[in-house]
């Protein structure tokens, strides 16, 4: 077998934006010397030190646990959110994955709902209006419930437990092509109707949601499946089928308006 | 009522006009085909078949007046809807490349269906609003796809309307929120069956009539 070559020499052709209100382009930078064994956003920080050697500006790019589960790194590399193999965030996708010599196209999450605010980093804060909006259940307070006072099928839970398993990185909304936000939507709506607990307000939290996703300014599906397909936590479409039933449901048989 | 004109102009209200107008397209295409077929059976068959038809009087015109508001509708949300999408994505990506999940049928939705609104004037204008006065209807047929320009036209669309229902048929039950396991592959292949069903049945007819011209 031959063996794999343990550095590699790319190009990236990378977008550039000092600001939010600044005009973008996008620079060609060479990454020399970069080993395999390197994540994405690790051979990212090898190309900054080498920029900082040469007194030129950092890339900028949002990062966090570099371990897959919180959701702050993302850009779509050569077309891919989060770059070209599947289930994984940027910051676990590999330099083996790249061959030597290979140029690559960088670019942050495109979204007129996400701001670009300098290089790859976007605002994604109106994912978070989506969540105050309605991506929560309201609890009184007091004694901790039985452990099994509420039966819950364990295939129910697993199902909520899938949509749960989405971890807001927007990489939904940016290989969607009409940029919508559905598959994130469609996560939090199916976690919570799923359960008993989420059931009393489902009707007030899916008109709200809604609402604010289009007041966000994000597309409307078009059932391309691209944001199944990119979904770094693989969240399928039939979250996207319930968000619409319990939608419909609370919009023709609620009393919520 | 307020809620009802909230409701469908929701994003996700505007994809359920979208199904509901789409599957009754599909429908009324089943419709459109059987009657067609009744060419085959010969030029007395298909005036036969156009003389019933017109028969209904009436429930005929009901029935062709719900086309045209669904047309509309169909027309009229698709257009914001294609609006709505492009300038979601304000700038485009340098590089854009599938991730397993769109076809070419999905990303062409909003071009087929623009060509497939511009043939269906024509369609009207061709064999609906014309002078039936001294011809029958299958007399005007005969002679319009005697005309090699005509049946070109009218296979090319055919292949189009077949990509439009490709990928309309599935998506129509995915946005009405009938997506289950047990179901929904089936779906997807009866999808593209419904798809050829009505590119062959509807595209082979300009063709067999050009070669009995």
């Amino acid at each position: 077998m031959k063996k794999l070559p343990k550095r590699i020499n790319l190009t990236l052709k990378i977008w550039r934006q000092q600001g939010s209100e600044k005009k973008g382009h996008f620079e060609t930078v060479a990454a020399r010397d970069i080993s395999v064994h390197m994540s994405f956003i690790e051979m990212l920080d090898s190309v900054n030190e080498q920029l900082a050697m040469e007194g030129k500006d950092p890339i900028a790019f949002d990062n966090d646990c570099r371990e897959g589960i919180c959701g702050t790194c993302g850009a779509v590399v050569d077309g891919r959110a989060h770059g070209p193999q599947k289930a994984t965030t940027l910051c676990q996708l590999h330099m083996r994955q790249f061959s030597d010599g290979d140029t690559i196209v960088v670019e942050p999450f495109r979204a007129r709902a996400f701001k670009v605010l300098k290089d790859l980093v976007v605002d994604r804060s109106p994912l978070d209006k989506i969540m105050t909006a309605g991506g929560f259940i309201s609890v009184n307070t007091g004694g901790a419930p039985d452990g099994n006072a509420l039966p819950i099928a364990q295939e129910i839970a697993e199902k909520a437990m899938d949509a749960a398993a989405c971890i807001g990185c927007g990489a939904c909304v940016a290989a969607c092509p009409s940029a919508s936000a559905m598959l994130f939507v469609s996560g939090k709506i199916s976690q919570l109707a799923l359960l008993p607990q989420g059931k009393p307000e489902a009707a007030r939290r899916a008109l709200n949601i809604v609402k604010t996703m289009d007041v966000c300014g994000f597309g409307n599906c078009s059932n391309h499946r691209e944001c199944e397909n990119a979904c770094p936590k693989e969240l399928s479409i039939v979250n996207i089928a319930r968000l619409n039933r319990e939608f419909f449901k609370a919009s023709f048989f609620s009393d919520e308006t | 009522m307020s809620w009802l004109i909230q409701t469908f102009s929701s994003s996700i209200g505007k994809k359920l006009l979208m199904a509901v107008t789409g599957l009754s397209f599909i429908g009324f295409l089943a419709a459109h085909l059987a009657g067609n077929l009744t060419i085959y059976a010969g030029g007395a068959a298909f005036n036969t078949y156009a003389e019933k038809l017109h028969a209904l009087g009436p429930i005929l015109t009901v029935f062709e007046l719900g086309l045209l508001v669904f047309a509309l509708l169909h027309v009229i949300t698709g257009i914001t809807l294609f609006v709505q999408n492009f300038k979601a994505r304000s700038v485009p990506y340098e590089k854009d490349r599938s991730a397993g999940g769109r076809t070419l049928s999905s990303v062409t939705m909003p071009y087929t269906g623009i060509i497939i609104l511009g043939f269906v004037v024509f369609h009207l204008i061709n064999f609906s609003f014309v002078d039936k006065s001294d011809r029958t209807i299958f007399e005007i047929v005969r002679s319009a796809f005697a005309n090699p320009v005509y049946m070109i036209i009218y296979v090319v669309v055919m292949i189009i309307v077949a990509l439009h229902v490709r990928h309309g048929f599935w998506s129509a039950f995915q946005t009405l929120g009938a997506n289950h396991p047990k179901y929904m592959p089936a779906l997807m292949v009866l999808s593209v069956i419904v798809g050829l069903m009505i590119g062959f049945g509807f595209g082979l007819l300009p063709i067999y009539l050009w070669t009995v011209r």
